[in-house]
């Protein structure tokens, strides 16, 4: 009997500790996460970035943490004057190898590839002229794959909007074409239920642009 | 059992215990003690950690024990790793100092007297497409690095005028080997093309001095050119233009390995001759037929065998008036046929080493005829006692030039970046002229042995020392080259850099004929520049001196016969600045060179050190590009302007000795270039087809241009030497069709 209770303590101690270790990742992860949301002063990216590589760096097995950490560095390049967007762009990939490492579900990876998408724009605007055949080529072959593999995400389509906003209309773009891709973001968006800790970013964001769009 | 289970139950509960926590906090610094921003300080394998501020500093609380690593890091530095003990409640404060990790995209990069040109090149100051788009070029790329500093504005001649140097004294190279024949065929006072297209090549080093010990046999400068790997896709192209047709295809297999292609394209210029008057009589319309091919194929370890092969004949005949008589005429015939072979292979060894090899074979026949005529176009003979000058005039030369060449080149990659190169080439130069009858022989060994380092002590710092050993049989001489650059980043983007060495060069083919005692000439260089370089803006100045320590000077002996010796001698010294903005105004992209150059020398028949007939002191162009969006076209304008070069007439004494008899300075030269394309499927998704419609025009003002003057044997009369037409002007339709590897389409019907 003492021997039976002390091993069922000795169970209950482990689950215990188990339990409480994915806790203190989801706990970590949902903080984290909402300063992403933050309304108030403008987060430092930088930190939140290194914030979530420290968790992938522990887990190591989570994809999401190195997704994150890539999200708040390109969330970083679209705001930033000064930022190298070159070194920028390359961290921003190293990290979506890190994760792309870590599952193999395609809706996972599609999610990476839109990252990649715009760590290739955000190099692409460094130098358009120039730069539009090779890096160019490299965010829609990134923005295809994403669709690709998942044809519901609505992030896909919200850059794809994007894409085809700044775009010139005699060069295939313009507003039309962009307000057909960001409805078709903002109907996903609308069905989407995403799991906890996915990203679900871009709903606001694609609302605002279909208002530019009319 | 009550205690036991009262035990058990505290052991649980203290787990929910908050652990006592204990603050880190430091500051981290880099090599030169600045604070650094956006480090990430952690401890390793725990969510614990924070990022450095403006002030370097970081500070956050931990509730770890124990021994444990403390690391900083931030990309493009080494990781910076402390083993703490964490002591719980005892604070703990760690500084790190962050040393920058040697990486080939920071390092700095040797620059001086080198000008980059490609897409994937670091540090490039003009792109492939750049090449085919300056106005003025009409894509071709001597012409289009004419408006780079260093170069001269030479129009009667082709060939790279660098820095107070002779156009042979700048050397071509394709993917290591020499280009024998790279311009067609000369004929007198008009500058031929070059021979390759800008579309073949993914990179070019256009070296204004300095360059490499990898290569050598030229004084002043070399054009490296490296040709592109696989195409993107399987594409048909074609050409349509007044004066050159052409249709070629490029094939990419499935698995994207391999690909092989050809080209032909055949140049009239019968249609626009009558269209836009030529000063000189044509009575053969120049004629050209092109013909080239390749195959391609990457190897497992990510090397790649390149082969390219080119044919190509000319045929074309004018008059002009003769300078000695007035009424009579000289008429130049050229027939010409060129085969030009080019195989390398690059392969990665394993362990750090490289291979790249290379061979060359190339052969060109000229059959010149060159014939004194009278007003009715008839053939004039003289007689050689009394008139040997004229009879001199008439001619026939079957000119043999064949060159066999292989070159082998091993790297390693030494500690951090650095690398070390070594290797060897050999030239087998076979010449054979037959003048009028006589045949001469000319039959030259060629090897080489060189050795070459580059040494980055830090992103910072880069060294590249190298020797190259030279020896040529046809002269019976050797020569050890030694070859040093430094280069020292100042800022985030800019450097300095500096170059030293030694170049040496046979003598002219045509000087060697008569004596092959000469020996090589020589030259040293001494080069300084300071380069800032971003995506955006370019900026550089460099100054350098160059010793012409050995020329070939004419030996007369008798009013018209000569041998030569190397007792000639010169230098040159100036100024090159280079400017280049893409950034201030939108979608405007501009760049202004300027050089200024002091030289003289003593060669030739020159009498004493004067500046040659080949270098204006001020040399300037603005090249603008501007893209308009809206209507998918580009326009380009190049002004071109260089202050007057020096004309002599030069005659020989009664004592055998050369002078001046007359000389000058020629007005200066002024070109504005036009060039614009129109391209309607960009931006288009997958097009099926690609057009690209062009427009040049050279001297749209109509400027007069004088290269120089020809005086008669006697001196009393000159003739200005100038283009054979004051404007050149192009259009053309430039079509591609690609096939998408998902449609097979084209593929099935071919």
């Amino acid at each position: 009997m003492k021997k039976l209770c002390i091993l069922l303590l000795a169970i209950c101690y482990l689950q215990l500790a188990g339990y409480s270790q994915s806790d203190k990742y989801v706990a970590a992860m949902k903080t984290n996460l909402a300063l992403f949301d933050s309304t108030g002063s403008i987060p430092d990216y930088i930190a939140l970035s290194n914030t979530f590589a420290r968790i992938g760096d522990a887990e190591k097995t989570q994809w999401l943490p190195y997704y994150y950490a890539g999200l708040a560095l390109s969330t970083e390049g679209w705001t930033s004057k000064t930022i190298d967007k070159d070194a920028n762009s390359t961290q921003i990939l190293a990290f979506t190898d890190k994760a792309q490492a870590l599952t193999t579900d395609s809706s996972d990876l599609s999610e990476i590839n839109d990252l990649r998408n715009m760590a290739y724009v955000q190099q692409l605007l460094v130098d358009p002229a120039t730069r539009f055949m090779s890096y160019g080529k490299d965010a829609s072959m990134a923005l295809k794959a994403a669709m690709d593999l998942n044809p519901n995400n609505p992030r896909s389509y919200y850059l794809e909007g994007m894409s085809l906003f700044n775009k010139p209309a005699n060069f295939g773009g313009g507003k039309d074409k962009a307000k057909v891709a960001f409805q078709k973001a903002l109907d996903l968006y609308n069905i989407a239920t995403p799991k906890s800790l996915y990203p679900n970013w871009g709903k606001q964001q694609t609302v605002d642009m279909l208002a530019k769009c009319q | 059992m009550r205690k036991l289970y009262i035990i058990l139950l505290f052991i649980v509960s203290a787990q929910w215990v908050t652990a006592q926590t204990t603050v880190v906090s430091g500051r981290v610094t880099d090599t030169k003690k600045k604070p650094m921003r956006g480090v990430s300080v952690t401890i390793i394998g725990t969510y614990d950690g924070a990022t450095t501020d403006s002030l370097g500093e970081f500070v956050f609380t931990t509730t770890e024990k124990g021994a444990k690593i403390l690391t900083a890091s931030i990309a493009d530095y080494k990781d910076d790793d402390h083993p703490v003990t964490i002591i719980p409640g005892q604070a703990l404060k760690i500084d790190f100092t962050l040393k920058e990790s040697l990486s080939e995209l920071k390092a700095v990069i040797v620059t001086a007297g080198s000008f980059a040109a490609g897409d994937s090149k670091r540090g490039s100051v003009m792109s492939s497409i750049d090449i085919a788009t300056t106005a003025g070029s009409n894509a071709d790329i001597s012409s289009a690095l004419k408006t780079l500093p260093g170069t001269q504005q030479i129009g009667e001649q082709e060939g790279l005028f660098v820095r107070g140097g002779e156009g042979y004294e700048t050397k071509q190279y394709i993917d290591g080997t020499l280009v024998n024949n790279p311009y067609y065929s000369s004929v007198p006072d008009i500058a031929q093309r070059g021979r390759f297209s800008p579309f073949l090549f993914k990179g070019t080093v256009f070296s204004t001095g300095g360059y490499s010990a990898l290569y050598g046999q030229a004084l002043s400068s070399v054009l490296l050119l490296e040709s592109i790997d696989l195409p993107e896709k399987t594409e048909i192209n074609a050409s349509i233009t007044p004066l050159v047709v052409g249709l070629g295809m490029q094939h990419l297999a499935k698995n994207k390995k391999s690909s092989w292609g050809f080209d032909y394209d055949y140049v009239n210029v019968g249609l626009y001759f009558a269209i836009v008057k030529q000063t000189p009589d044509y009575f053969r319309l120049p004629q050209f037929h092109n013909g080239d091919a390749n195959f391609r194929i990457k190897t497992k370890h990510g090397g790649m065998i390149k082969y390219y092969t080119t044919f190509s004949y000319s045929d074309l005949g004018l008059r002009r008036p003769d300078v000695d008589t007035p009424n009579y005429k000289n008429a130049f015939a050229l027939n010409n046929h060129n085969w030009y072979n080019n195989l390398s292979y690059r392969e990665n060894l394993g362990k750090g080493w490289k291979m790249n090899l290379g061979t060359s074979f190339s052969t060109n026949l000229d059959n010149i005829n060159q014939q004194v005529e009278d007003s009715a176009d008839q053939p004039k003979q003289f007689d050689t006692a009394t008139s040997y000058f004229m009879q001199a005039k008439n001619f026939t030369v079957q000119s043999l030039q064949n060159l066999f060449q292989v070159k082998a080149v091993f790297e390693k990659k030494i500690t951090g970046i650095s690398s070390f190169r070594f290797g060897s080439e050999y030239w087998y130069a076979y010449n054979k002229p037959i003048f009028n009858d006589t045949l001469h022989k000319q039959i030259d060994n060629y090897t080489a042995y060189f050795a070459e380092a580059s040494i980055f002590l830090t992103n910072e710092i880069a060294a590249q020392i190298g020797v190259r050993a030279e020896h040529s049989s046809l002269i019976n001489q050797s020569d050890i080259a030694p070859r040093i650059s430094l280069a020292y980043k100042t800022g985030k983007d800019a450097q300095i850099s500096m170059a030293y060495g030694t170049f040496y060069q046979k003598p002219e083919a045509m000087q060697l004929y008569y004596n092959t005692n000469i020996g090589f000439t020589k030259a040293t260089h001494y080069i300084i520049n300071y380069q800032y370089l971003n995506p955006q803006r370019i900026f550089r100045v460099e100054a350098y001196y160059k010793k012409y320590d050995a020329l070939v000077s004419q030996v007369p002996y008798g009013p018209d016969f000569y041998s030569y010796d190397l007792a000639g001698n010169g230098y040159a010294q100036g100024l090159d600045v280079f400017f280049r903005d893409k950034k201030t105004i939108k979608n405007f992209d501009y760049w202004i060179s300027y050089s200024y150059i002091d030289s003289k020398r003593q060669f030739l028949n020159y009498p004493s050190m004067i500046q040659p007939d080949f270098v204006a002191t001020h040399t300037a162009s603005i090249v603008t590009k501007r893209f308009f969006t809206k209507i998918k076209s580009g326009v380009n304008l190049t002004y071109s302007w260089a202050s007057g070069r020096p004309y002599y007439d030069i005659m020989l004494n009664p004592s055998n000795k050369y002078f001046i008899n007359a000389q000058g300075t020629t007005p200066d030269y002024n070109s504005l270039n036009f060039s614009a394309e129109y391209i309607p499927s960009i931006g288009k998704k997958n097009p099926r087809t690609f057009i690209v419609l062009f427009a040049s025009m050279t001297n749209v003002l109509g400027q007069n241009q004088v290269y120089g003057y020809h005086y008669s044997y006697y001196g009393t009369s000159r003739q200005a030497i100038e283009p054979p037409a004051p404007r050149f002007y192009f259009i053309g339709c430039f079509l591609s069709w690609g096939v998408d590897r998902t449609q097979d389409a084209i593929d099935n019907n071919l």
